[in-house]
């Protein structure tokens, strides 16, 4: 394979945001007639890597070859030009468009505007490839799937032979996926060079023909998938376990806490999100929530926080007494209404969290605006709050009148950690709580939840990295497409057992 | 008997200006943007049609005289850059300048309707005229004309031919915005503009240059509206304020239709019958009645409005972008 | 090339700076436009202006209270825009306010005391003015109806309705008006401060101004609206009831808004006509966006709005031009205002193509 010429060859890629190294002197080669499968950790620098190349973003430094000819591409528009495709996350398609309209908006095409003939050259393009599409169809009325295949339709349609995939089964069903394996093998057939990128160690195998592995943004080795084992592809993408020196008090008589039974949850598209999840959290004891990205973690805390539909199963909540009180259906003012002190820091902090256009002052409010008979809201124990916290966690702020929406991304979150377990907490759900967070800060919200362990609070702690949750957590659980494929106990554990139980369930088998 | 004879040619006559309005919105807020202007830029199209044919008319001892053909081009080019002009000034604002469309809208409405009465009441002593009052009867008669035969074939003739050339062209532009909107390359994006601008931008789209022609070009078809309005149906006379709400009748029309300008041209029929259905129907001396069917229109809109909102269909929904501004940075 | 990006934050004496340019522009502007119609010299322009607006002890009465009902329209109307509520049926809310004063005076003037009466007057114009604010909120709560579009159209239900009871009310039968309601009892008038007519609303506004400033920035509730104005994911996060907190702010937005009414026709006009809120509904949304939402600086706000008019009006007055004039110099003003807050929000840079890459790569 080395003598043919690569469809792409990039060379020392390396992009950076801010202090964060998305990308550190990456190579790659990407040929035709081949699937490639990009495998990495969240945050490994994978999507950003792909982003150039579709002119999402423009890289640091470190060239790209389109076919042997170096180009620069500094728009979505230049990486068509070159022929190059991406299919995102979010798709970017208009709602109220059929398929057909979709799929040639924007195009310029001299020969006017035949939506028929256009219908027709798509139908063609299904046929050759086995897409199944109701080119009638209006986006809305479509599911995830169908989205997707307009989406690669589109591509096609616009003369694409280089199709990136951003994890593109990560909201399809096992049948659904099996079809879109099939349409990417035909495509692969005709010539045509394609990307997925993906943590799904199965997919790796059941599709790609090469696997590259990247680890922190670096490009840590490739090898053919026909010749490699899962385990070899896991130690390659979590690397070796790395002690990170994070400090674990054992826990006190832990005493449960918190009850769930049965959890299942759907989206508002009817998607399964959470299958029948089962687990307790216990006071004293650190719970993580280990799972690649998009796996249920958002929905399982929001559940809980009183924030998400519970389709079916339950929540409950123990308190000292012994007595158990439901907490299904309850918004989260019900819940703090029935003494329930239930603390939260979600993943979006100044969309849910926090109010970035006000004061950390009335911020603090958010939680204790109701306090009192008055109808005036008190100001006084928040400002207080504020400036302890301020004091305390070492916010860096001009004052506590400052609004949040102007202090850097770890005072925003210590603000938020530190109001959150000001009301001193019987349960404290985290959501990433260290994303985006320097060194030292992500070291003071560790020390802020062991604080809290030990004062006899239960913890849930949703992380990405995997090396944290081993060394914070007391347990994890490790959730695999919206189902728990395991409770470990987080002392005895290895990065790569969890690691496998991402991608697989219990039983061992693939899911 | 209830008397369609005489009572539709009226309610068509009533429906022009409201045809023109609302088509000049419907594409404007294809495009995204929510123009509360539309009131204030009827105004404007109609006094700058006006104040063109006031000049010309004035510049003659015997209006007789006039040109036909520079009597109609003068008020209606007149009209078309007056209108172009506020089209021009709300984008600017929200476009360029990335205002509120609600505030820069009603800002807009308040100096239209300013700009056409301050002139239709202060013309004539500011051109130092020796009239009494601004009357085009001459240049009317030539907006009025209508077809040769169309007295010659009875009710029919009466009823749907005895109009001024602009009702027809209002029912043309209405014809042809529902094609270029849901058939054409350019209707679609512009629907894709309105419906969500990142998409569009993403697919190479220019959202701006769509954004300003759109708004643009809706603001001159809605100026036709006003100019209308005092050539064809007010006579050549205008009267401060005799516009009245039929700006606002015209954003209503656009909801009432749901965004469709074929459907707008029986929908502002049945608006103008409504709006004028008090003189057809025997109420006695109970004047008092009348007003209550003036407000029917604007029922049936909300009627309308609460009705798509509550089955939520995707389609009869306003455009999803619109009143939002769109930046790219903000993605 | 030039590169837009939003400013973290500019100091307040900066932006003023930006505001108080931009009308000083529009005034410059507005003076020459003068200057041209009435080939008044610009300085006497501007010495009309304040002669129309603070001539005498009359007009800087009438001023004033211009201002007070603007003001209260504009008052009402802004705890609704704080929760991202776009308002536009202030003047059919005033209207309603107003309709029900009316009908309170005309329907039970000589029947109860007067002072039974007022009280009637005050709490029907508010109910009336609240009900117009809740049904376009109960849609808006529920089903999520464009409350944009239902709130202008229930401005013109408002509007007929009163041209209905005009009718119905109309002395003498016949006139289309209803003239001077109970002039001989002066039953319902509200209540005269000393010689002064127009004392009492300029009062009852700035207690209103007041409460406002208060209600929005120390109470619960006003706390409430700002975060559903913000975010209402974060107000569900912290289990505020949006529905609710819609309904009670449009619910208050309406009734003040029918109290301004109650001012009109108890405390000034004594009579009811269709365009008795003169399009304030509408002024006042700019009056508040214009002061940013705070009740102190839509003093100002209104005040400028209303010095124009009264300064426009006499130029028209003395030069036998319409009254209409100063809807085109508030319309000027108003454009400039509106097109200066790009300045403050945003940041134009002039930058080479090289770095205009970089820049937008970020």
């Amino acid at each position: 394979m080395a003598e043919k010429q690569p469809a792409v060859r990039m060379r020392h890629i390396s992009k950076s945001f801010g202090q964060v190294k998305a990308n550190h002197d990456v190579d790659l080669d990407i040929y035709g007639g081949e699937i490639l499968a990009l495998l990495g950790e969240n945050g490994s620098g994978k999507t950003t890597l792909m982003n150039m190349l579709s002119g999402i973003y423009f890289p640091d430094a470190g060239s790209i070859e389109i076919q042997g000819k170096p180009v620069t591409i500094a728009s979505p528009k230049d990486a068509f030009e070159h022929g190059i495709g991406m299919v995102h996350q979010h798709f970017r398609l208009v709602n109220v468009f059929s398929a057909t309209e979709n799929i040639v908006l924007g195009l310029d095409e001299s020969e006017g505007f035949d939506l028929k003939a256009a219908a027709e050259k798509i139908h063609a393009i299904c046929e050759a490839y086995g897409f199944d599409v109701d080119l009638n169809q209006k986006v809305y009325e479509m599911s995830v799937s169908q989205k997707q295949t307009v989406e690669i339709v589109k591509l096609i349609y616009r003369g694409a032979d280089i199709l990136i995939l951003d994890e593109p089964t990560a909201v399809l069903t096992p049948q659904e996926t099996e079809k879109l394996f099939a349409v990417l093998r035909n495509m692969r057939n005709d010539g045509k060079a394609i990307v997925i990128i993906t943590h799904k160690l199965h997919e790796v195998q059941e599709i790609s023909d090469r696997v590259v592995v990247l680890r922190k943004g670096e490009n840590v080795g490739e090898m053919i998938t026909a010749e490699s084992t899962t385990q070899q592809m896991t130690n390659m993408m979590v690397g070796h376990q790395v002690t990170l020196n994070i400090e674990r008090p054992t826990p006190v008589d832990p005493v449960e806490r918190i009850r769930v039974k049965g959890l299942t949850v759907r989206d508002d598209e009817g998607v399964l999100k959470l299958d029948d999840v089962s687990f307790s959290a216990f006071g004293g004891e650190v719970l993580g929530i280990a799972g690649v990205s998009n796996s249920g973690q958002k929905e399982l805390l929001e559940a809980i926080a009183g924030l998400q539909g519970v389709e079916s199963g339950s929540i409950q909540y123990v308190g000292d007494d012994g007595q158990v009180q439901e907490l299904t259906g309850k918004d989260p003012y019900q819940i703090s209404s029935m003494g329930v002190a239930l603390s939260f820091v979600p993943e979006d902090r100044l969309g849910m969290g926090l109010v970035g256009s006000m004061s950390i002052t009335d911020n603090m409010l958010l939680r204790s605006f109701r306090d009192g008979k008055s109808i005036f809201a008190d100001r006084k124990a928040p400002r207080e709050l504020a400036e302890k916290v301020v004091g305390d966690l070492e916010v860096d702020t001009p004052g506590v009148d400052t609004p949040v929406r102007r202090l850097s991304g770890g005072n925003v979150q210590k603000v938020l950690v530190g109001r959150e377990i000001s009301s001193s907490p019987s349960v404290l759900l985290c959501a990433y709580a260290v994303r985006g967070l320097d060194v030292n800060s992500s070291y003071l919200i560790y020390d802020l939840i062991n604080k809290q362990k030990q004062s006899g609070v239960a913890v849930v702690y949703v992380g990405e990295d995997l090396d944290v949750l081993l060394e914070l957590c007391d347990k994890i659980l490790v959730l695999c497409s919206g189902k728990v494929s395991g409770i470990v106990d987080a002392r005895s554990t290895t990065k790569n057992k969890v690691g496998l139980m991402m991608t697989r369930l219990k039983g061992g088998e693939a899911a | 008997m209830f008397d369609f004879v005489s009572f539709i040619p009226r309610a068509i006559a009533q429906s022009i200006p409201l045809l023109y309005g609302s088509t000049g919105e419907i594409i404007t807020e294809k495009s995204g943007n929510l123009n509360l202007g539309i009131p204030g830029v009827m105004y404007v199209g109609g006094i700058c049609g006006v104040i063109g044919s006031f000049l010309y008319e004035h510049s003659f001892e015997d209006p007789s005289q006039m040109n036909a053909a520079l009597g109609i081009l003068i008020p209606l080019i007149c009209c078309l850059v007056g209108s172009l002009l506020m089209g021009l000034l709300y984008c600017f604002l929200t476009v360029t300048l990335r205002a509120n469309q609600n505030v820069t809208g009603l800002a807009m409405t308040t100096f239209g309707v300013g700009f056409g009465n301050f002139f239709g009441g202060s013309l004539i002593k500011l051109a130092g005229a020796d009239v009494p009052s601004i009357s085009l009867s001459t240049t009317s008669g030539l907006f009025r004309t209508t077809l040769p035969f169309a007295g010659s074939l009875g009710d029919f003739g009466q009823m749907f031919l005895s109009f001024g050339f602009l009702a027809y062209v209002a029912i043309v532009i209405a014809l042809v915005s529902s094609h270029v909107l849901t058939k054409t390359r350019i209707g679609l994006q512009l629907r894709a503009v309105g419906e969500d601008p990142a998409t569009a931008d993403a697919a190479g789209i220019d959202i701006t240059r769509y954004k300003y022609v759109a708004t643009c070009l809706g603001c001159m078809i809605a100026g036709l509206g006003g100019l209308y309005y005092v050539m064809d149906y007010a006579n050549g006379v205008w009267s401060n304020d005799a516009f009245g709400d039929r700006g606002w009748l015209a954003i209503a029309l656009v909801i009432f239709t749901i965004w469709r300008p074929n459907v707008s041209i029986l929908a502002s029929i049945l608006f103008g019958g409504l709006y004028i259905l008090y003189l057809f129907i025997p109420t006695g001396t109970d004047l008092a009645v009348k007003e209550l069917y003036k407000m029917l229109p604007y029922v049936v809109t909300i009627i309308v409005l609460v009705i798509t909102s509550v089955r939520n269909k995707r389609e009869n929904q306003p455009p999803e972008g619109l009143g939002l501004p769109y930046f790219r940075e903000d993605r | 090339m030039i590169h837009i990006s939003k400013r973290k934050e500019m100091p307040l004496s900066q932006s003023m700076a930006i505001r108080g340019l931009s009308i000083v522009l529009a005034l410059v502007i507005c003076g020459v436009i003068t200057t041209i119609l009435t080939g008044l010299n610009p300085i006497d322009v501007y010495a009309t202006f304040f002669s129309g607006a603070f001539g005498s002890a009359r007009k800087i009465w009438i001023l004033l209270q211009e201002i007070a009902i603007l003001l209260c329209v504009s008052l009402a109307l802004t705890p609704a825009f704080k929760m991202k509520f776009w308002n536009l049926g202030g003047e059919g809310q005033v209207l309603m306010g107003a309709l029900a004063t009316a009908a309170c005076m005309i329907l039970l003037g000589d029947k109860i005391p007067n002072g039974l009466l007022i009280a009637c007057m005050v709490v029907s114009s508010i109910v009336a003015g609240a009900v117009w604010g809740l049904i376009p909120a109960l849609f808006k709560a529920k089903w999520n109806t464009n409350e944009t579009l239902f709130t202008l159209m229930m401005n013109y239900v408002a509007t007929q309705l009163v041209a209905y009871f005009i009718i119905v009310w109309e002395v003498p039968k016949g006139s289309g008006k209803i003239g001077i309601i109970n002039q001989s009892t002066e039953a319902g008038w509200l209540p005269q401060i000393g010689d002064y007519k127009y004392l009492l609303n300029i009062i009852l506004v700035a207690i209103i101004t007041v409460l406002m400033y208060i209600y929005l920035k120390y109470t619960k509730h006003g706390y409430e609206i700002s975060v559903v104005g913000e975010s209402t994911n974060t107000a569900r996060y912290v289990g505020i009831n949006v529905p609710k907190v819609i309904i009670r702010t449009m619910l208050l937005s309406g009734a003040i808004c029918g109290f301004a009414g109650l001012l009109l026709v108890g405390g000034t006009d004594h009579t009811l006509t269709t365009t008795i809120a003169n399009g304030r509904g509408f002024t006042g949304v700019m009056v508040a966006w214009l002061a940013k939402f705070n009740p102190f600086s839509m003093i100002a706000s209104s005040f400028l709005l209303v010095f124009m008019e009264r300064g426009a009006s006499e130029i028209s007055t003395i030069y036998a031009l319409n009254q209409s004039f100063a809807d085109i110099l508030t319309g000027i003003i108003l454009f400039f205002i509106i097109g200066s807050e790009f300045f403050i929000t945003y940041k134009v840079n002039f930058t080479k193509k090289s770095e205009e890459v970089e820049k937008a790569d970020v």
